[in-house]
């Protein structure tokens, strides 16, 4: 096994328990997934010709995907040329000395940083915390779980498993808030907190929705402003953006925004839409002195060869995972990876190995319902089925030989007929193993008394002639 | 002179092991229609197991059992959404490297209808008749029936028709009842959970009968149904429903 940063997986069943013991996780689950797939419909309900949109984006993306690595080359010349530096990193040690040692070469102490899933991937906070950079997570979600010491438990929403009063709590401990603060108050005390972290950061640190090739623009997403601030107060911003995310043409981007900003929050744009094309020029009065671009590979090259490619099409809005049944009744730790739901049980063994996470593919009822949200038609089902395949190699033998008696008329009617003569007699099944596990919430079937169909139809036939 | 259309029945693994009442619902309901029915006695299962769990190379010899089988016939007809999905929508991928086959098992699969979808979309039936004695009933809608076969409101427009009020619909009929063939040992705790939500909902409409086009879904929910002592609940393909309204001094 290769290392991994998760080595220390439990499974995917422990935490699952875990969750599902946790009655108001699940009250905080339900409302807000609710809530966003609600405004989701919605959006898509009244955006004239969304069907469409999502095929031209998958087409867009399609094409992006199909030279990865040519167009991430286009965008680090062209961000260059504008004044930024670029660093191509292969992986997550590759990032961390990158960025610990752009931190030490300007002496900073303290960064401020706007969401990202990408850094999650690389664990980016731990390894500036060791090279003594203080991060603050500045979107509300991060600032919350930050305060918490948790991780994020949903790629677009990463709070989405606390609820009001448990923040309030938290707040009252950490910050020193009054209890029992309403929403609005909440927010207010975070901004006074976080406004002093961005007017003193030495770097500002963010990912990225969208890089432009043709034009090395990083196109950023927000709603709370901070993602704007992270890249104009700190004199020095570091995007971390995987390659995944370059895209062709500027023109392209008000259609890829508009997929990602409806199927995200239902919103037809975003509060905040931040473009960056190099740092602060000679004559500006805004921006950072430098602009530093990691361009992560992580597998993602690998990935695009192979069957698995559209999952680089993913634009990060977390839809399937408010539509997925699996996590909306679990929530996002339980998969112990950053990305969680159906996105996740697949580009995390793609990442980090399936011997990794060999029980995520099978965290699926192959529902579809993530398929049918999905703003770019990534087909999430076949994909699980596919890595299924991997893990079920032990199986195989016993598979091919069900395969060969199911392929054989007498054989299989013989089984059949087992079957209902054993459901009738429940001490022929006993209680281990398949029967233990069906029957934890369910009696077994029991065949009703009536003759077969295939008995019936043979004396149908009979009587007939 | 209209030529007499003719249906293969697929009985699907379900039905012969444990839900024969809904096949020989869908015999009777399609020959009432004036359709001629067969049942090829040499077909067994459709190969959805392998599929599902990664299997596709011992899926294959199913796929082509099944296609060797029905080959011949005018139009498939199955009461299971899942498994006219995994034939229409799932056999073209296995033989990806062998274009002939695929074509072949294509062609096997558009002829191949689910039960509802056969009398909606080939007889063209808008209207059935009103059921004499309707008992409250509701509809799970399955996934594989929405996502799979893209069937939406056909079902739930026949039993309006045959039941009047007594139709009720089930909140959150979209969702999945948790059951997802191996998912079902293998998560059993999630499974559950998701299968008390469905039942929840189904208690909601204070139906005593549940509907759907797939018994896979049913064998869960009756299941689950039993467990929690909700033994007034009766399970029924939608064909036996029209079965009834079709013959009312038996009911």
């Amino acid at each position: 096994v290769k290392p991994t940063p998760h080595n220390l997986r439990r499974s995917f069943r422990a935490g699952a328990r875990d969750a599902l013991s946790d009655a108001r996780l699940g009250a905080a689950l339900r409302k807000t997934t609710d809530l966003l797939l609600d405004k989701r419909a919605a959006a898509a309900e009244a955006c004239a010709g969304f069907g469409e949109l999502r095929d031209w984006g998958r087409a867009r993306k399609w094409e992006a995907s199909g030279r990865l690595v040519k167009l991430a080359r286009e965008f680090a010349g062209r961000v260059e040329a504008a004044g930024g530096r670029v660093h191509f990193a292969r992986d997550a040690t590759d990032v961390a000395e990158v960025v610990t040692r752009i931190a030490r070469d300007r002496g900073a102490r303290t960064a401020v940083k706007a969401k990202s899933m990408t850094a999650e991937e690389v664990e980016l906070n731990d390894a500036l915390e060791a090279a003594g950079t203080e991060v603050t997570e500045t979107d509300l979600g991060e600032f919350i779980i930050q305060l918490a010491g948790e991780k994020p438990s949903h790629i677009m929403a990463p709070a989405i498993h606390r609820d009001r009063s448990q923040v309030g709590e938290l707040f009252h401990r950490t910050l020193g808030t009054e209890p029992g603060l309403d929403v609005e108050s909440l927010v207010a005390a975070a901004r006074a907190a976080l406004r002093k972290r961005f007017l003193a950061a030495d770097l500002g640190i963010t990912g990225a929705n969208f890089a432009v090739a043709e034009t090395g623009t990083l196109v950023l997403v927000t709603n709370e402003g901070n993602g704007r601030m992270a890249t104009t107060l700190p004199p020095v911003h570091i995007a971390l953006v995987g390659i995944d995310k370059v895209i062709p043409r500027l023109s392209d981007v008000p259609g890829l925004l508009a997929l990602l900003t409806r199927s995200a929050s239902g919103q037809a744009i975003s509060t905040y839409v931040t473009l960056v094309t190099g740092p602060r020029r000679a004559g500006e009065e805004e921006g950072p002195e430098e602009l530093h671009v990691v361009l992560l590979d992580n597998g993602r090259s690998r990935i695009a060869e192979g069957p698995f490619r559209e999952m680089l099409h993913c634009l990060h809005c977390g839809a399937c995972l408010n539509h997925c049944p699996v996590y909306r009744a679990v929530g996002g730790h339980a998969y112990e990876s950053p990305y969680p739901g159906p996105m996740g049980d697949v580009l995390s063994p793609l990442l980090w190995g399936i011997e990794a996470f060999p029980d995520l593919p099978d965290a699926c009822t192959l529902c579809g319902r993530c398929q049918e949200a999905c703003p770019v038609r990534i087909p999430l089902p076949a994909f699980h089925r596919e890595l299924r395949r991997l893990t079920a190699r032990p199986q195989r033998r016993v598979a091919r030989l069900l395969a060969a008696a199911a392929s054989s008329p007498a054989l299989y009617r013989l089984g059949i007929g087992f079957v209902r003569r054993a459901l009738r007699r429940p001490a022929w099944i006993g209680g281990r193993g398949f029967a233990a596990s069906w029957g934890s919430c369910r009696e077994l079937p029991c065949p009703a008394a009536e003759p077969s169909f295939r008995a019936w139809w043979k004396g149908r036939k009979g009587s007939s002639r | 002179m209209t030529t007499t259309r003719r249906v293969s029945l697929f009985l699907t693994c379900a039905a012969d092991a444990l839900y024969p009442s809904a096949a020989k619902a869908c015999v009777e309901v399609l020959e009432a229609l004036g359709v001629r029915v067969d049942f090829p006695e040499e077909q067994t299962c459709c190969g959805q197991p392998w599929i599902n769990t990664g299997h596709p190379e011992e899926a294959r010899r199913l796929a082509l059992r099944f296609a060797e089988v029905f080959e011949g016939a005018e139009a498939i007809v199955a009461p299971s959404a899942s498994c006219v999905d995994t034939i229409r929508n799932g056999y073209a991928g296995l033989f990806e490297a062998d274009p002939a086959v695929a074509s072949r098992v294509r062609a096997v699969g558009e002829r191949t209808f689910e039960f509802a979808e056969y009398l909606h979309r080939v007889l063209g039936v808008r209207e059935l008749p009103a059921h004499p004695r309707p008992a409250r009933t509701t509809y799970h809608s399955t996934c594989r029936t929405l996502r799979g076969i893209g069937l939406r409101g056909v079902a739930e427009g026949y039993l309006a028709q045959m039941l009047g009020e007594a139709f009720v619909r089930l909140p959150d009929s979209d969702t999945c009842c948790g059951f997802g063939g191996s998912f079902s040992v293998k998560m059993p705790e999630i499974s559950g959970r998701l299968l008390q939500d469905k039942l929840r909902a189904v208690q909601a409409t204070e139906a005593s009968v549940v509907t759907s086009l797939d018994l896979s879904c049913l064998t869960h929910l009756s299941g689950g149904a039993r467990r929690a002592g909700l033994d007034h609940l009766r399970f029924r393909h939608l064909a036996e429903v029209v079965a009834q309204a079709l013959r009312p001094e038996s009911t």
